[in-house]
C-alpha cells in the first residue's frame, strides 16, 4: 500500500504536510545554523520538496529509500520524526543517531530508511544490496536512491545501476537534478542533455519528470515501483528542479544570478500543489493556514526536544563500535569515564 | 652577492596555498590545478580564489564531481608531461581516489621502471575542529604514509605551506599535500612574495628544550607549543619538533633530538592504533634505545570515527591532554 494517496483526500493532505514539514524544518535549521546553534555543516532542501515527498508517497511503509547529504527532506518524506532529526543536528543523545551523526548521516532502520549520506554517489550501492535483499528474501519491498546530479558522475553510482540493471533488483535511481553540483551547473558535469538517457547505456526506462510538481514524481514513482515489483527490474526517473538556498548555509554562490532563483521560485511546489487542490476544491485557504500552524508547532517542539535533549557523554564515543566489546576498546572507554568528560 | 630585496605579505595558511600555486602556475605554464568548483568558485575553502581569473578554463579546471576522475585523468596528465595539482575538498572525500592514488600515481615509476614518472601533487584539506563529523574532519595521513611512493607533506604555518607546496609541485613524484584546514585562518605569518623552497623531508625544531621530545604536525602544532610553554613554567622543558613530512620522515631530526632528552611524547589527531606515532616510537627504539628513559607517550585521537562536537573537544588532543601526555613520560 503507498504511504500517501494522491488520489485520496487524507493522502493530499499528508502529501502538502509532509511538504511543508520539510520547508519548515529546513528554514528553521537554517536560521539555527545562523545563529550558532548548530554545528558543522547543513545543506538544506529547500524548493525540492516535492521530489522526496512525491516518491515516498509512491513507495510501501515498508520500502527502504537511500538519501544524500541534503537528506533532511528524505527523512520527513519518509516519515522520520522531526524532533529526534532536530536532536540530531544538535548532536544530542535523542538524535536518530545519538547524536553522532549530525545532519549529514541520519538513518533509521524501522523506516526503512539507510541514511543520509556525507559521501555524494555513497547511496545507489547501498541500495542495490538492499533491493538484492528484497529480492532474495523474496518480499515485496523496492529500494529507492535519492542523488543528486553531481552524483551521476560518481563511478559508484554508474556500478550500481549496471548492477542493478543487470539483475533485474526491485530498485529505483531517483536523480534529483538541482541544476548544480554543488557550485558548478549541470551542463558542465554531464554531457546528455537530460540525465535520465544514460538509462539506454543500462537498457532500463529513464523518465524525465518536472520535480517541481509533487502528483509527476509520485506517478512515475508509482509506476516504477510496479515495475520493480513485476520483477522487471529499475527504472532511472530523473526530476528536474532547483535548490532555493546555496549548496551548504554559508556558500556565497558566485555561480548564480537571483534572478535564476527567481524564475523558479515561481514555481514553488509547494505552492503549485496547493494551488492545485484549491481549484479541484479539494483546500480551503484556511484549511492551509490550519495547517501550516500545525507544521510550525511541530518544529517548535522538535526544536525544544533537540535544546532540552542531553549531550552525549565523552564515554560514549565508544559506543557501537563493534557488536562485541574488545579489550583495547574498552580500556579506552574505561578511560574516557574515569575522566569524567572533561572536554579540555 | 648582493641580498634581494624581499617583500613580504602577511598571510593566512589558506592564503599562502593560494600564493604558492599562484606563484608556480605563473613561474612553469605545465602546472595546473583541477578539481570540484576550484574554477569560477575559487574551491569550497578559497584556496583557488582568482586562479580562474588570472590563468584560465585551460589551467583552473571545474571538474565534474568524481574523484576517481579528477585524480586520474592528473596521473595521466602527469604521466605525459604536465604538472598537475588536484584539489579534493575534504580528506574524507578522497576514497573514490584512492585506488588511483595508491596503485597508479604511487607506483607508476616503479612499475613502468622509471619510463613513467607522476610528478602530480593531490591537495586536500585535513582535520578535526570545525564542528563536523566524520569525512569532513578525519586525518587520515597514515593510510599514505602507509604507501611506498608517496610523500606525505602536513604544513603547519603559513610560511612552510607555500614553500612546501612549491616543492611539492616541482617535486618529480606524486606528493599527497594535506592541510590543516582548523587552522587556515586563524592566525597570520609572514611570507615572500616571490618563490622559495621548503625542503621536503625536513623536521623544524619549533622549541628547543631538554627534557622532552615532543613531535607533531599540523594543526596540533600550536596547543602542542602552548602546552610546552604551561610546561616550562612547572619547569618542563620541552623540544617541540614539526615533523612537516610524514613521509618520508625526518629520522635524523627525530633521532638527534631524542638522544639529547632520552623522553619522548608524539602528539596526532588521528586515531591511536596505526598511526604514525607508533612510528616514530619505533624509530626511537630502533635506533637509540639505549638513551632511552620512558615509554613513549602517544597523546592522539581515539579508535573510533571523528564524533560530532560534543565529543569534538574532548577526542582532539587539547593542550591539557598534551601537558598531562608529557607528564606521564617526564615523571616515569
Amino acid at each position: 500500500m503507498v504511504t500517501a494517496d494522491v488520489e485520496t483526500a487524507d493522502g493530499q493532505t499528508e502529501i502538502l504536510r509532509r511538504m511543508l514539514t520539510i520547508r519548515e524544518f529546513d528554514s528553521t535549521a537554517g536560521q539555527l545554523f545562523a545563529d550558532g546553534e548548530i554545528p558543522g555543516f547543513v545543506h538544506l532542501y529547500i524548493g525540492e520538496e516535492a521530489v522526496a515527498v512525491g516518491a515516498c508517497a509512491a513507495l510501501d511503509e515498508d520500502d527502504y529509500i537511500t538519501s544524500t547529504h541534503r537528506g533532511h527532506g528524505h527523512c520527513i518524506a519518509k516519515g522520520l520524526d522531526p524532533a529526534r532529526m532536530m536532536a540530531e543536528l544538535y548532536g544530542k543523545r535523542d538524535g536518530y543517531c545519538n547524536g553522532k551523526g549530525g545532519s549529514m548521516h541520519i538513518a533509521d532502520v524501522d523506516a526503512g530508511m539507510l541514511g543520509a549520506n556525507g559521501i555524494v554517489g555513497a547511496g545507489p550501492p547501498l541500495a542495490a544490496g538492499a533491493a538484492l535483499t528484497a529480492q532474495l528474501q523474496g518480499d515485496e519491498r523496492v529500494a529507492l536512491s535519492f542523488c543528486g546530479d553531481g552524483a551521476v558522475a560518481q563511478g559508484q553510482v554508474h556500478e550500481a545501476i549496471n548492477l542493478a540493471a543487470t539483475w533485474d533488483l526491485p530498485s529505483i535511481f531517483l536523480v534529483e537534478n538541482n541544476q548544480f553540483g554543488e557550485g558548478t551547473p549541470v551542463e558542465k558535469q554531464h554531457n546528455v542533455e537530460n540525465l535520465s538517457e544514460t538509462a539506454e547505456a543500462y537498457d532500463i526506462p529513464g523518465f524525465t519528470v518536472d520535480g517541481m510538481d509533487v502528483v509527476a514524481v509520485y506517478e512515475a514513482v508509482a509506476e516504477a515501483r510496479k515495475r520493480a515489483v513485476a520483477g522487471d527490474g529499475p527504472t532511472l526517473v530523473e526530476a528536474d528542479t532547483y535548490r532555493f538556498r546555496g549548496h551548504f548555509e554559508g556558500d556565497h554562490q558566485p555561480y548564480r544570478d537571483e534572478d535564476d532563483i527567481e524564475v523558479w521560485r515561481e514555481r514553488d511546489p509547494i505552492e503549485a500543489f496547493k494551488r492545485r487542490l484549491i481549484d479541484a476544491g479539494t483546500l480551503t485557504e484556511d484549511g492551509y493556514e490550519e495547517l501550516k500552524s500545525e507544521v510550525e508547532a511541530t518544529i517548535r517542539e522538535a526544536v525544544s526536544f533537540a535544546e532540552s535533549a542531553d549531550d552525549p557523554a565523552p564515554y560514549e564515543a565508544y559506543d557501537d563500535m563493534f557488536a562485541a566489546s574488545i579489550p583495547e576498546i574498552e580500556q579506552f572507554a574505561r578511560k574516557a569515564r574515569t575522566d569524567g568528560g572533561e572536554s579540555r | 652577492m648582493a641580498t634581494q630585496q624581499t617583500t613580504t605579505q602577511n598571510l593566512t595558511l589558506v592564503q599562502a596555498v593560494r600564493d604558492g600555486l599562484y606563484t608556480e602556475m605563473s613561474r612553469d605554464s605545465d602546472v595546473l590545478v583541477l578539481g570540484e568548483d576550484v574554477g569560477k568558485n575559487g574551491g569550497v575553502f578559497r584556496a583557488t580564489e582568482g586562479l580562474y581569473d588570472e590563468f584560465g578554463p585551460d589551467r583552473v579546471i571545474d571538474t565534474p564531481l568524481a574523484e576517481s576522475g579528477i585524480v586520474g585523468t592528473a596521473i595521466g596528465m602527469a604521466a605525459y608531461g604536465l604538472k598537475p595539482v588536484p584539489e579534493i575538498q575534504f580528506m574524507g572525500f578522497i576514497y573514490p581516489a584512492f585506488d588511483q592514488i595508491v596503485s597508479h600515481a604511487a607506483r607508476l615509476r616503479t612499475r613502468s621502471r622509471g619510463r613513467f614518472t607522476c610528478p602530480l601533487v593531490v591537495r586536500a584539506p585535513y582535520g578535526g575542529g570545525i564542528r563536523a563529523p566524520e569525512h569532513h574532519s578525519e586525518s587520515k595521513e597514515a593510510f599514505f604514509a602507509h604507501e611506498p611512493g608517496l610523500k606525505v607533506v602536513i604544513p603547519s604555518t603559513p610560511h612552510d605551506t607555500k614553500g612546501l607546496l612549491i616543492s611539492a609541485i616541482r617535486d618529480p613524484d606524486p606528493v599527497v599535500f594535506l592541510e590543516p584546514k582548523l587552522i587556515y585562518r586563524a592566525f597570520r605569518g609572514d611570507v615572500p612574495e616571490d618563490d622559495y623552497t621548503v625542503p621536503i623531508g625536513e623536521a623544524a625544531v619549533r622549541r628547543e628544550g631538554t627534557d622532552i621530545s615532543v613531535f607533531t604536525w599540523g594543526a596540533m602544532t600550536r596547543p602542542t607549543l602552548e602546552a610546552a610553554e604551561n610546561l616550562a613554567e612547572a619547569g618542563v622543558d620541552c623540544e617541540v619538533v614539526d615533523l612537516r613530512t610524514m613521509s618520508p620522515l625526518d629520522r635524523e631530526t627525530i633521532v638527534e633530538s631524542f638522544k639529547k632528552t632520552g623522553r619522548a611524547a608524539v602528539v596526532h589527531e588521528a586515531p591511536k592504533t596505526g598511526g604514525l606515532g607508533g612510528e616514530i616510537a619505533s624509530i626511537i627504539q630502533e635506533e637509540a634505545l639505549l638513551y632511552q628513559e620512558a615509554p613513549v607517550e602517544r597523546i592522539a585521537g581515539f579508535d573510533t570515527p571523528f564524533p560530532l562536537y560534543a565529543l569534538e573537544d574532548y577526542y582532539l588532543p587539547s593542550v591539557a591532554r598534551v601537558e598531562e601526555g608529557i607528564r606521564n613520560a617526564v615523571e616515569f
